[in-house]
């Protein structure tokens, strides 16, 4: 069944060129350009009304963009209705229809398009299957949990086996623990179905895992985009730098000289292109714990969960933030730590333009 | 934990208390009204609790089989008047809102503000006060004395009210679910029509059915308007029964019992539809 299902599952490509949109005055998209390869998962992520929803949104035909070009596939769909799109969405609040039982919400599409009942069947069918709905088939949402209702969201996605799917913050209105789960089994979705899905989520965990490509949007902007790991270890900007990571990096005004930066409270040895007036940041994670260390937090706060730990404190007048293993014992308010940072998980900023120096 | 039982039980006895007291309230003065139908001769003695003494459908006979002067069955004409404005009124209120107030909720249009607050007015002053003006105009195009006279005031109030109503249900359906519509391959149309509408039921219902009282039930409107015999409708008649020559109480008792079983019937068939949270479930978890 699932085997045949990715056969006939229609695959494409999705294009965007110089998007914009605009509500009245405000200036949501300036100019996105974006390609989603064929059963590629890109993820967008960024900080809450940087134009993520209205940019899936101008994707499904929900939004015309004020200015641009929207293709799926080779056709140029700019203008094209939502329903002539061929693409599926998972909202956020996942939208099910209320007077409908599970069924008919996974066959409404095929039943718009006039698909033929024992087609609608087997499909029903094969999702239900796909997505342990069997036993709920018969049920209302109103008569479904969070999870199952989400699950009945994605399947009606699915079942229309459209070429383009696209996820709104799906698993927001989840638990933690529901969330893990369902996160996984989108992958899983993606893997099975070969198809093509764009992923909103302001979730770093979700963003991090899920992801082959990781968008970053920023006021309407792409700001970077990458493999997870290397939008992680390479940040382009100071901005992605923050957003990337949590606890966030610490950021620090420094001066840069021929061998070394000079920051508030500490200096570290420094041997690359930046000169003058720079921004250094630092990962809480990437910190070692060193007698010798240049850097010294005296502590305010100590968070430990076992698998790792987290002192809040300050170096120099500044906040900063540093893990520790999360055995650590018998650090309390005031005293201090000192640590090193190996070079290579330096990160220079240029103070202006907060543009990443390499 | 015992103590815990016996105060459940204490509760629960003095709210059933308080509901029985509040039901026989409530319930007293119609059973005087079923003791006066169902008595025989114009005036039953009056005691505390109303029982009639020597049941009898007389009045009832009296009341549904009345001959008007051409001798045809003049109440039974009377409360086919009174269906056929109702329904009307309520078909034409929802055929009419239900556009206007999804266009209210959706969409931004040019003086949909001062629309709104011209529908508002409407609602603002009792129907009584444009009986003069309604009067006028209805002599001016000739129907007076006709039921689609009545009809057209009716609708005028039946109108905003329902879109008013209207407006709020759609305003309470999440636009998530169009949208979702929209993009699984329905036009904007079908989305309305096989999701909005649907969602929107217990909405429809409970409107119609206000708009069906008010019409069944209007009176000074209705007196104003209309004449003639053939064209009353059931509230007129009813006045008519305790008039100033002489007061029926047994046939305006039994007249009003009939009156009554419509809408109760209606109420009744209704009730699945006023399932109130028709849209729970549909989205957040
Ligand atoms: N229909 C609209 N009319 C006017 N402004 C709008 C409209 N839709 C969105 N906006 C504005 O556009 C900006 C981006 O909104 P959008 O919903 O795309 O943000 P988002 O990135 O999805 O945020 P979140 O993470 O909170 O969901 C916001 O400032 C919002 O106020
Ligand atoms: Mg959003």
């Amino acid at each position: 069944m699932v085997i045949r299902c990715v056969l006939v599952a229609a695959v494409a490509t999705l294009t965007l060129r110089d998007v914009r949109k605009q509500f009245g005055e405000t200036h949501v998209l300036r100019g996105i350009d974006l390609d989603v390869e064929d059963g590629e998962l890109v993820v967008l992520v960024g900080s809450s009304g940087c134009g993520k929803s209205t940019l899936l949104r101008t994707i499904a035909g929900l939004e015309i963009p004020t200015s641009g070009e929207v293709s799926i596939g080779d056709r140029d769909v700019t203008k094209l209705a939502p329903r002539d799109r061929d693409v599926a969405m998972v909202f956020q609040s996942y939208a099910l229809y209320p007077h409908l039982r599970v069924r008919d919400n996974l066959s409404f599409g095929l039943k718009l398009k006039k698909t033929d009942a024992a087609i609608i069947d087997a499909r029903v069918k094969e999702v239900s299957q796909m997505l342990g709905l069997e036993a709920l088939l018969d049920r209302f949402p109103r008569e479904l949990s969070g999870g199952q209702r989400q699950r009945v969201a994605m399947g009606r996605a699915i079942a229309r086996r459209p070429s383009l799917f696209l996820f709104d913050e799906p698993l927001s209105n989840l638990d933690a623990a529901l969330r893990a789960e369902v996160r996984v089994e989108i992958k899983r979705l993606h893997a099975e179905l070969a198809a093509t899905m764009v992923y909103v989520t302001h979730d770093q965990v979700e963003a991090m895992t899920l992801a082959d490509r990781l968008v970053i949007l920023n006021d309407g902007k792409l700001e970077q985009q990458g493999p997870p790991l290397e939008l992680y270890d390479h940040p382009d900007s100071k901005f992605v730098a923050t957003f990337m990571g949590s606890p966030a990096m610490n950021i620090f005004p420094a001066t840069a000289t021929d061998s070394s930066l000079r920051a508030d409270g500490f200096t570290l040895p420094y041997e690359g292109p930046a000169r003058g007036d720079v921004l250094i940041g630092l990962r809480p994670q990437d910190l070692v714990a060193d007698e010798e260390g240049p850097i010294t937090l005296t502590v305010d706060v100590m968070e430990a969960m076992g698998f790792e730990a987290y002192a809040h404190g300050r170096v120099g007048t500044l906040p900063f933030v540093a893990r520790l293993d999360g055995q650590t014992r018998g650090i309390t308010r005031g005293d201090a730590i000192r640590f090193s940072l190996p070079a290579a998980r330096l990160h220079v900023f240029d103070r202006q333009t907060e543009r990443a120096i390499r | 934990m015992r103590a815990r039982e016996e105060s459940k039980w204490w509760i629960e006895l003095a709210c059933n208390a308080v509901l029985v007291l509040a039901v026989a309230f409530a319930l007293y003065p119609i059973l005087w009204v079923v003791t006066l139908a169902l008595s025989p001769g114009e005036a039953p003695q009056r005691g505390v609790i109303p029982v009639p003494v020597a049941p009898s459908l007389e009045h009832f006979d009296a009341v549904v089989l009345a001959r008007g002067d051409d001798g045809s069955l003049v109440f039974i004409r009377q409360m086919m008047n009174s269906l056929v404005i109702a329904l009307t009124t309520a078909t034409t209120a929802i055929l009419i809102a239900t556009p206007a107030a999804f266009a209210m909720s959706r969409f931004r249009f040019v003086g949909k503000g001062s629309t709104t607050l011209a529908l508002l007015a409407t609602q603002m002053f009792p129907g009584v006060a444009a009986a003069i003006p309604l009067y006028l105009i209805l002599d001016a195009v000739g129907l007076i004395d006709t039921l689609t006279g009545l009809i057209l005031v009716y609708a005028t109030s039946a109108v905003p009210f329902a879109i008013f109503q209207l407006r709020g249900a759609f305003d309470g359906i999440p636009v998530d679910l169009e949208e979702a519509a929209m993009v699984d391959g329905a036009t904007r149309f079908e989305a309305f029509v096989r999701v909005v509408l649907p969602a929107a039921r217990p909405a429809l219902a409970v409107t119609a059915l206000f708009a069906f009282m008010t019409a069944w039930n209007e009176f000074i409107l209705a007196a104003t308007f209309l004449s003639r015999e053939e064209v009353f409708t059931l509230p007129v008649v009813l006045q008519r029964f305790v008039g100033e020559h002489h007061a029926h109480w047994g046939r305006f008792a039994a007249g009003a019992i009939v009156v009554s079983v419509p809408v109760m019937a209606l109420f009744y068939w209704l009730q699945r539809h006023l399932v109130s949270g028709l849209t729970a479930g549909g989205v957040k978890g």
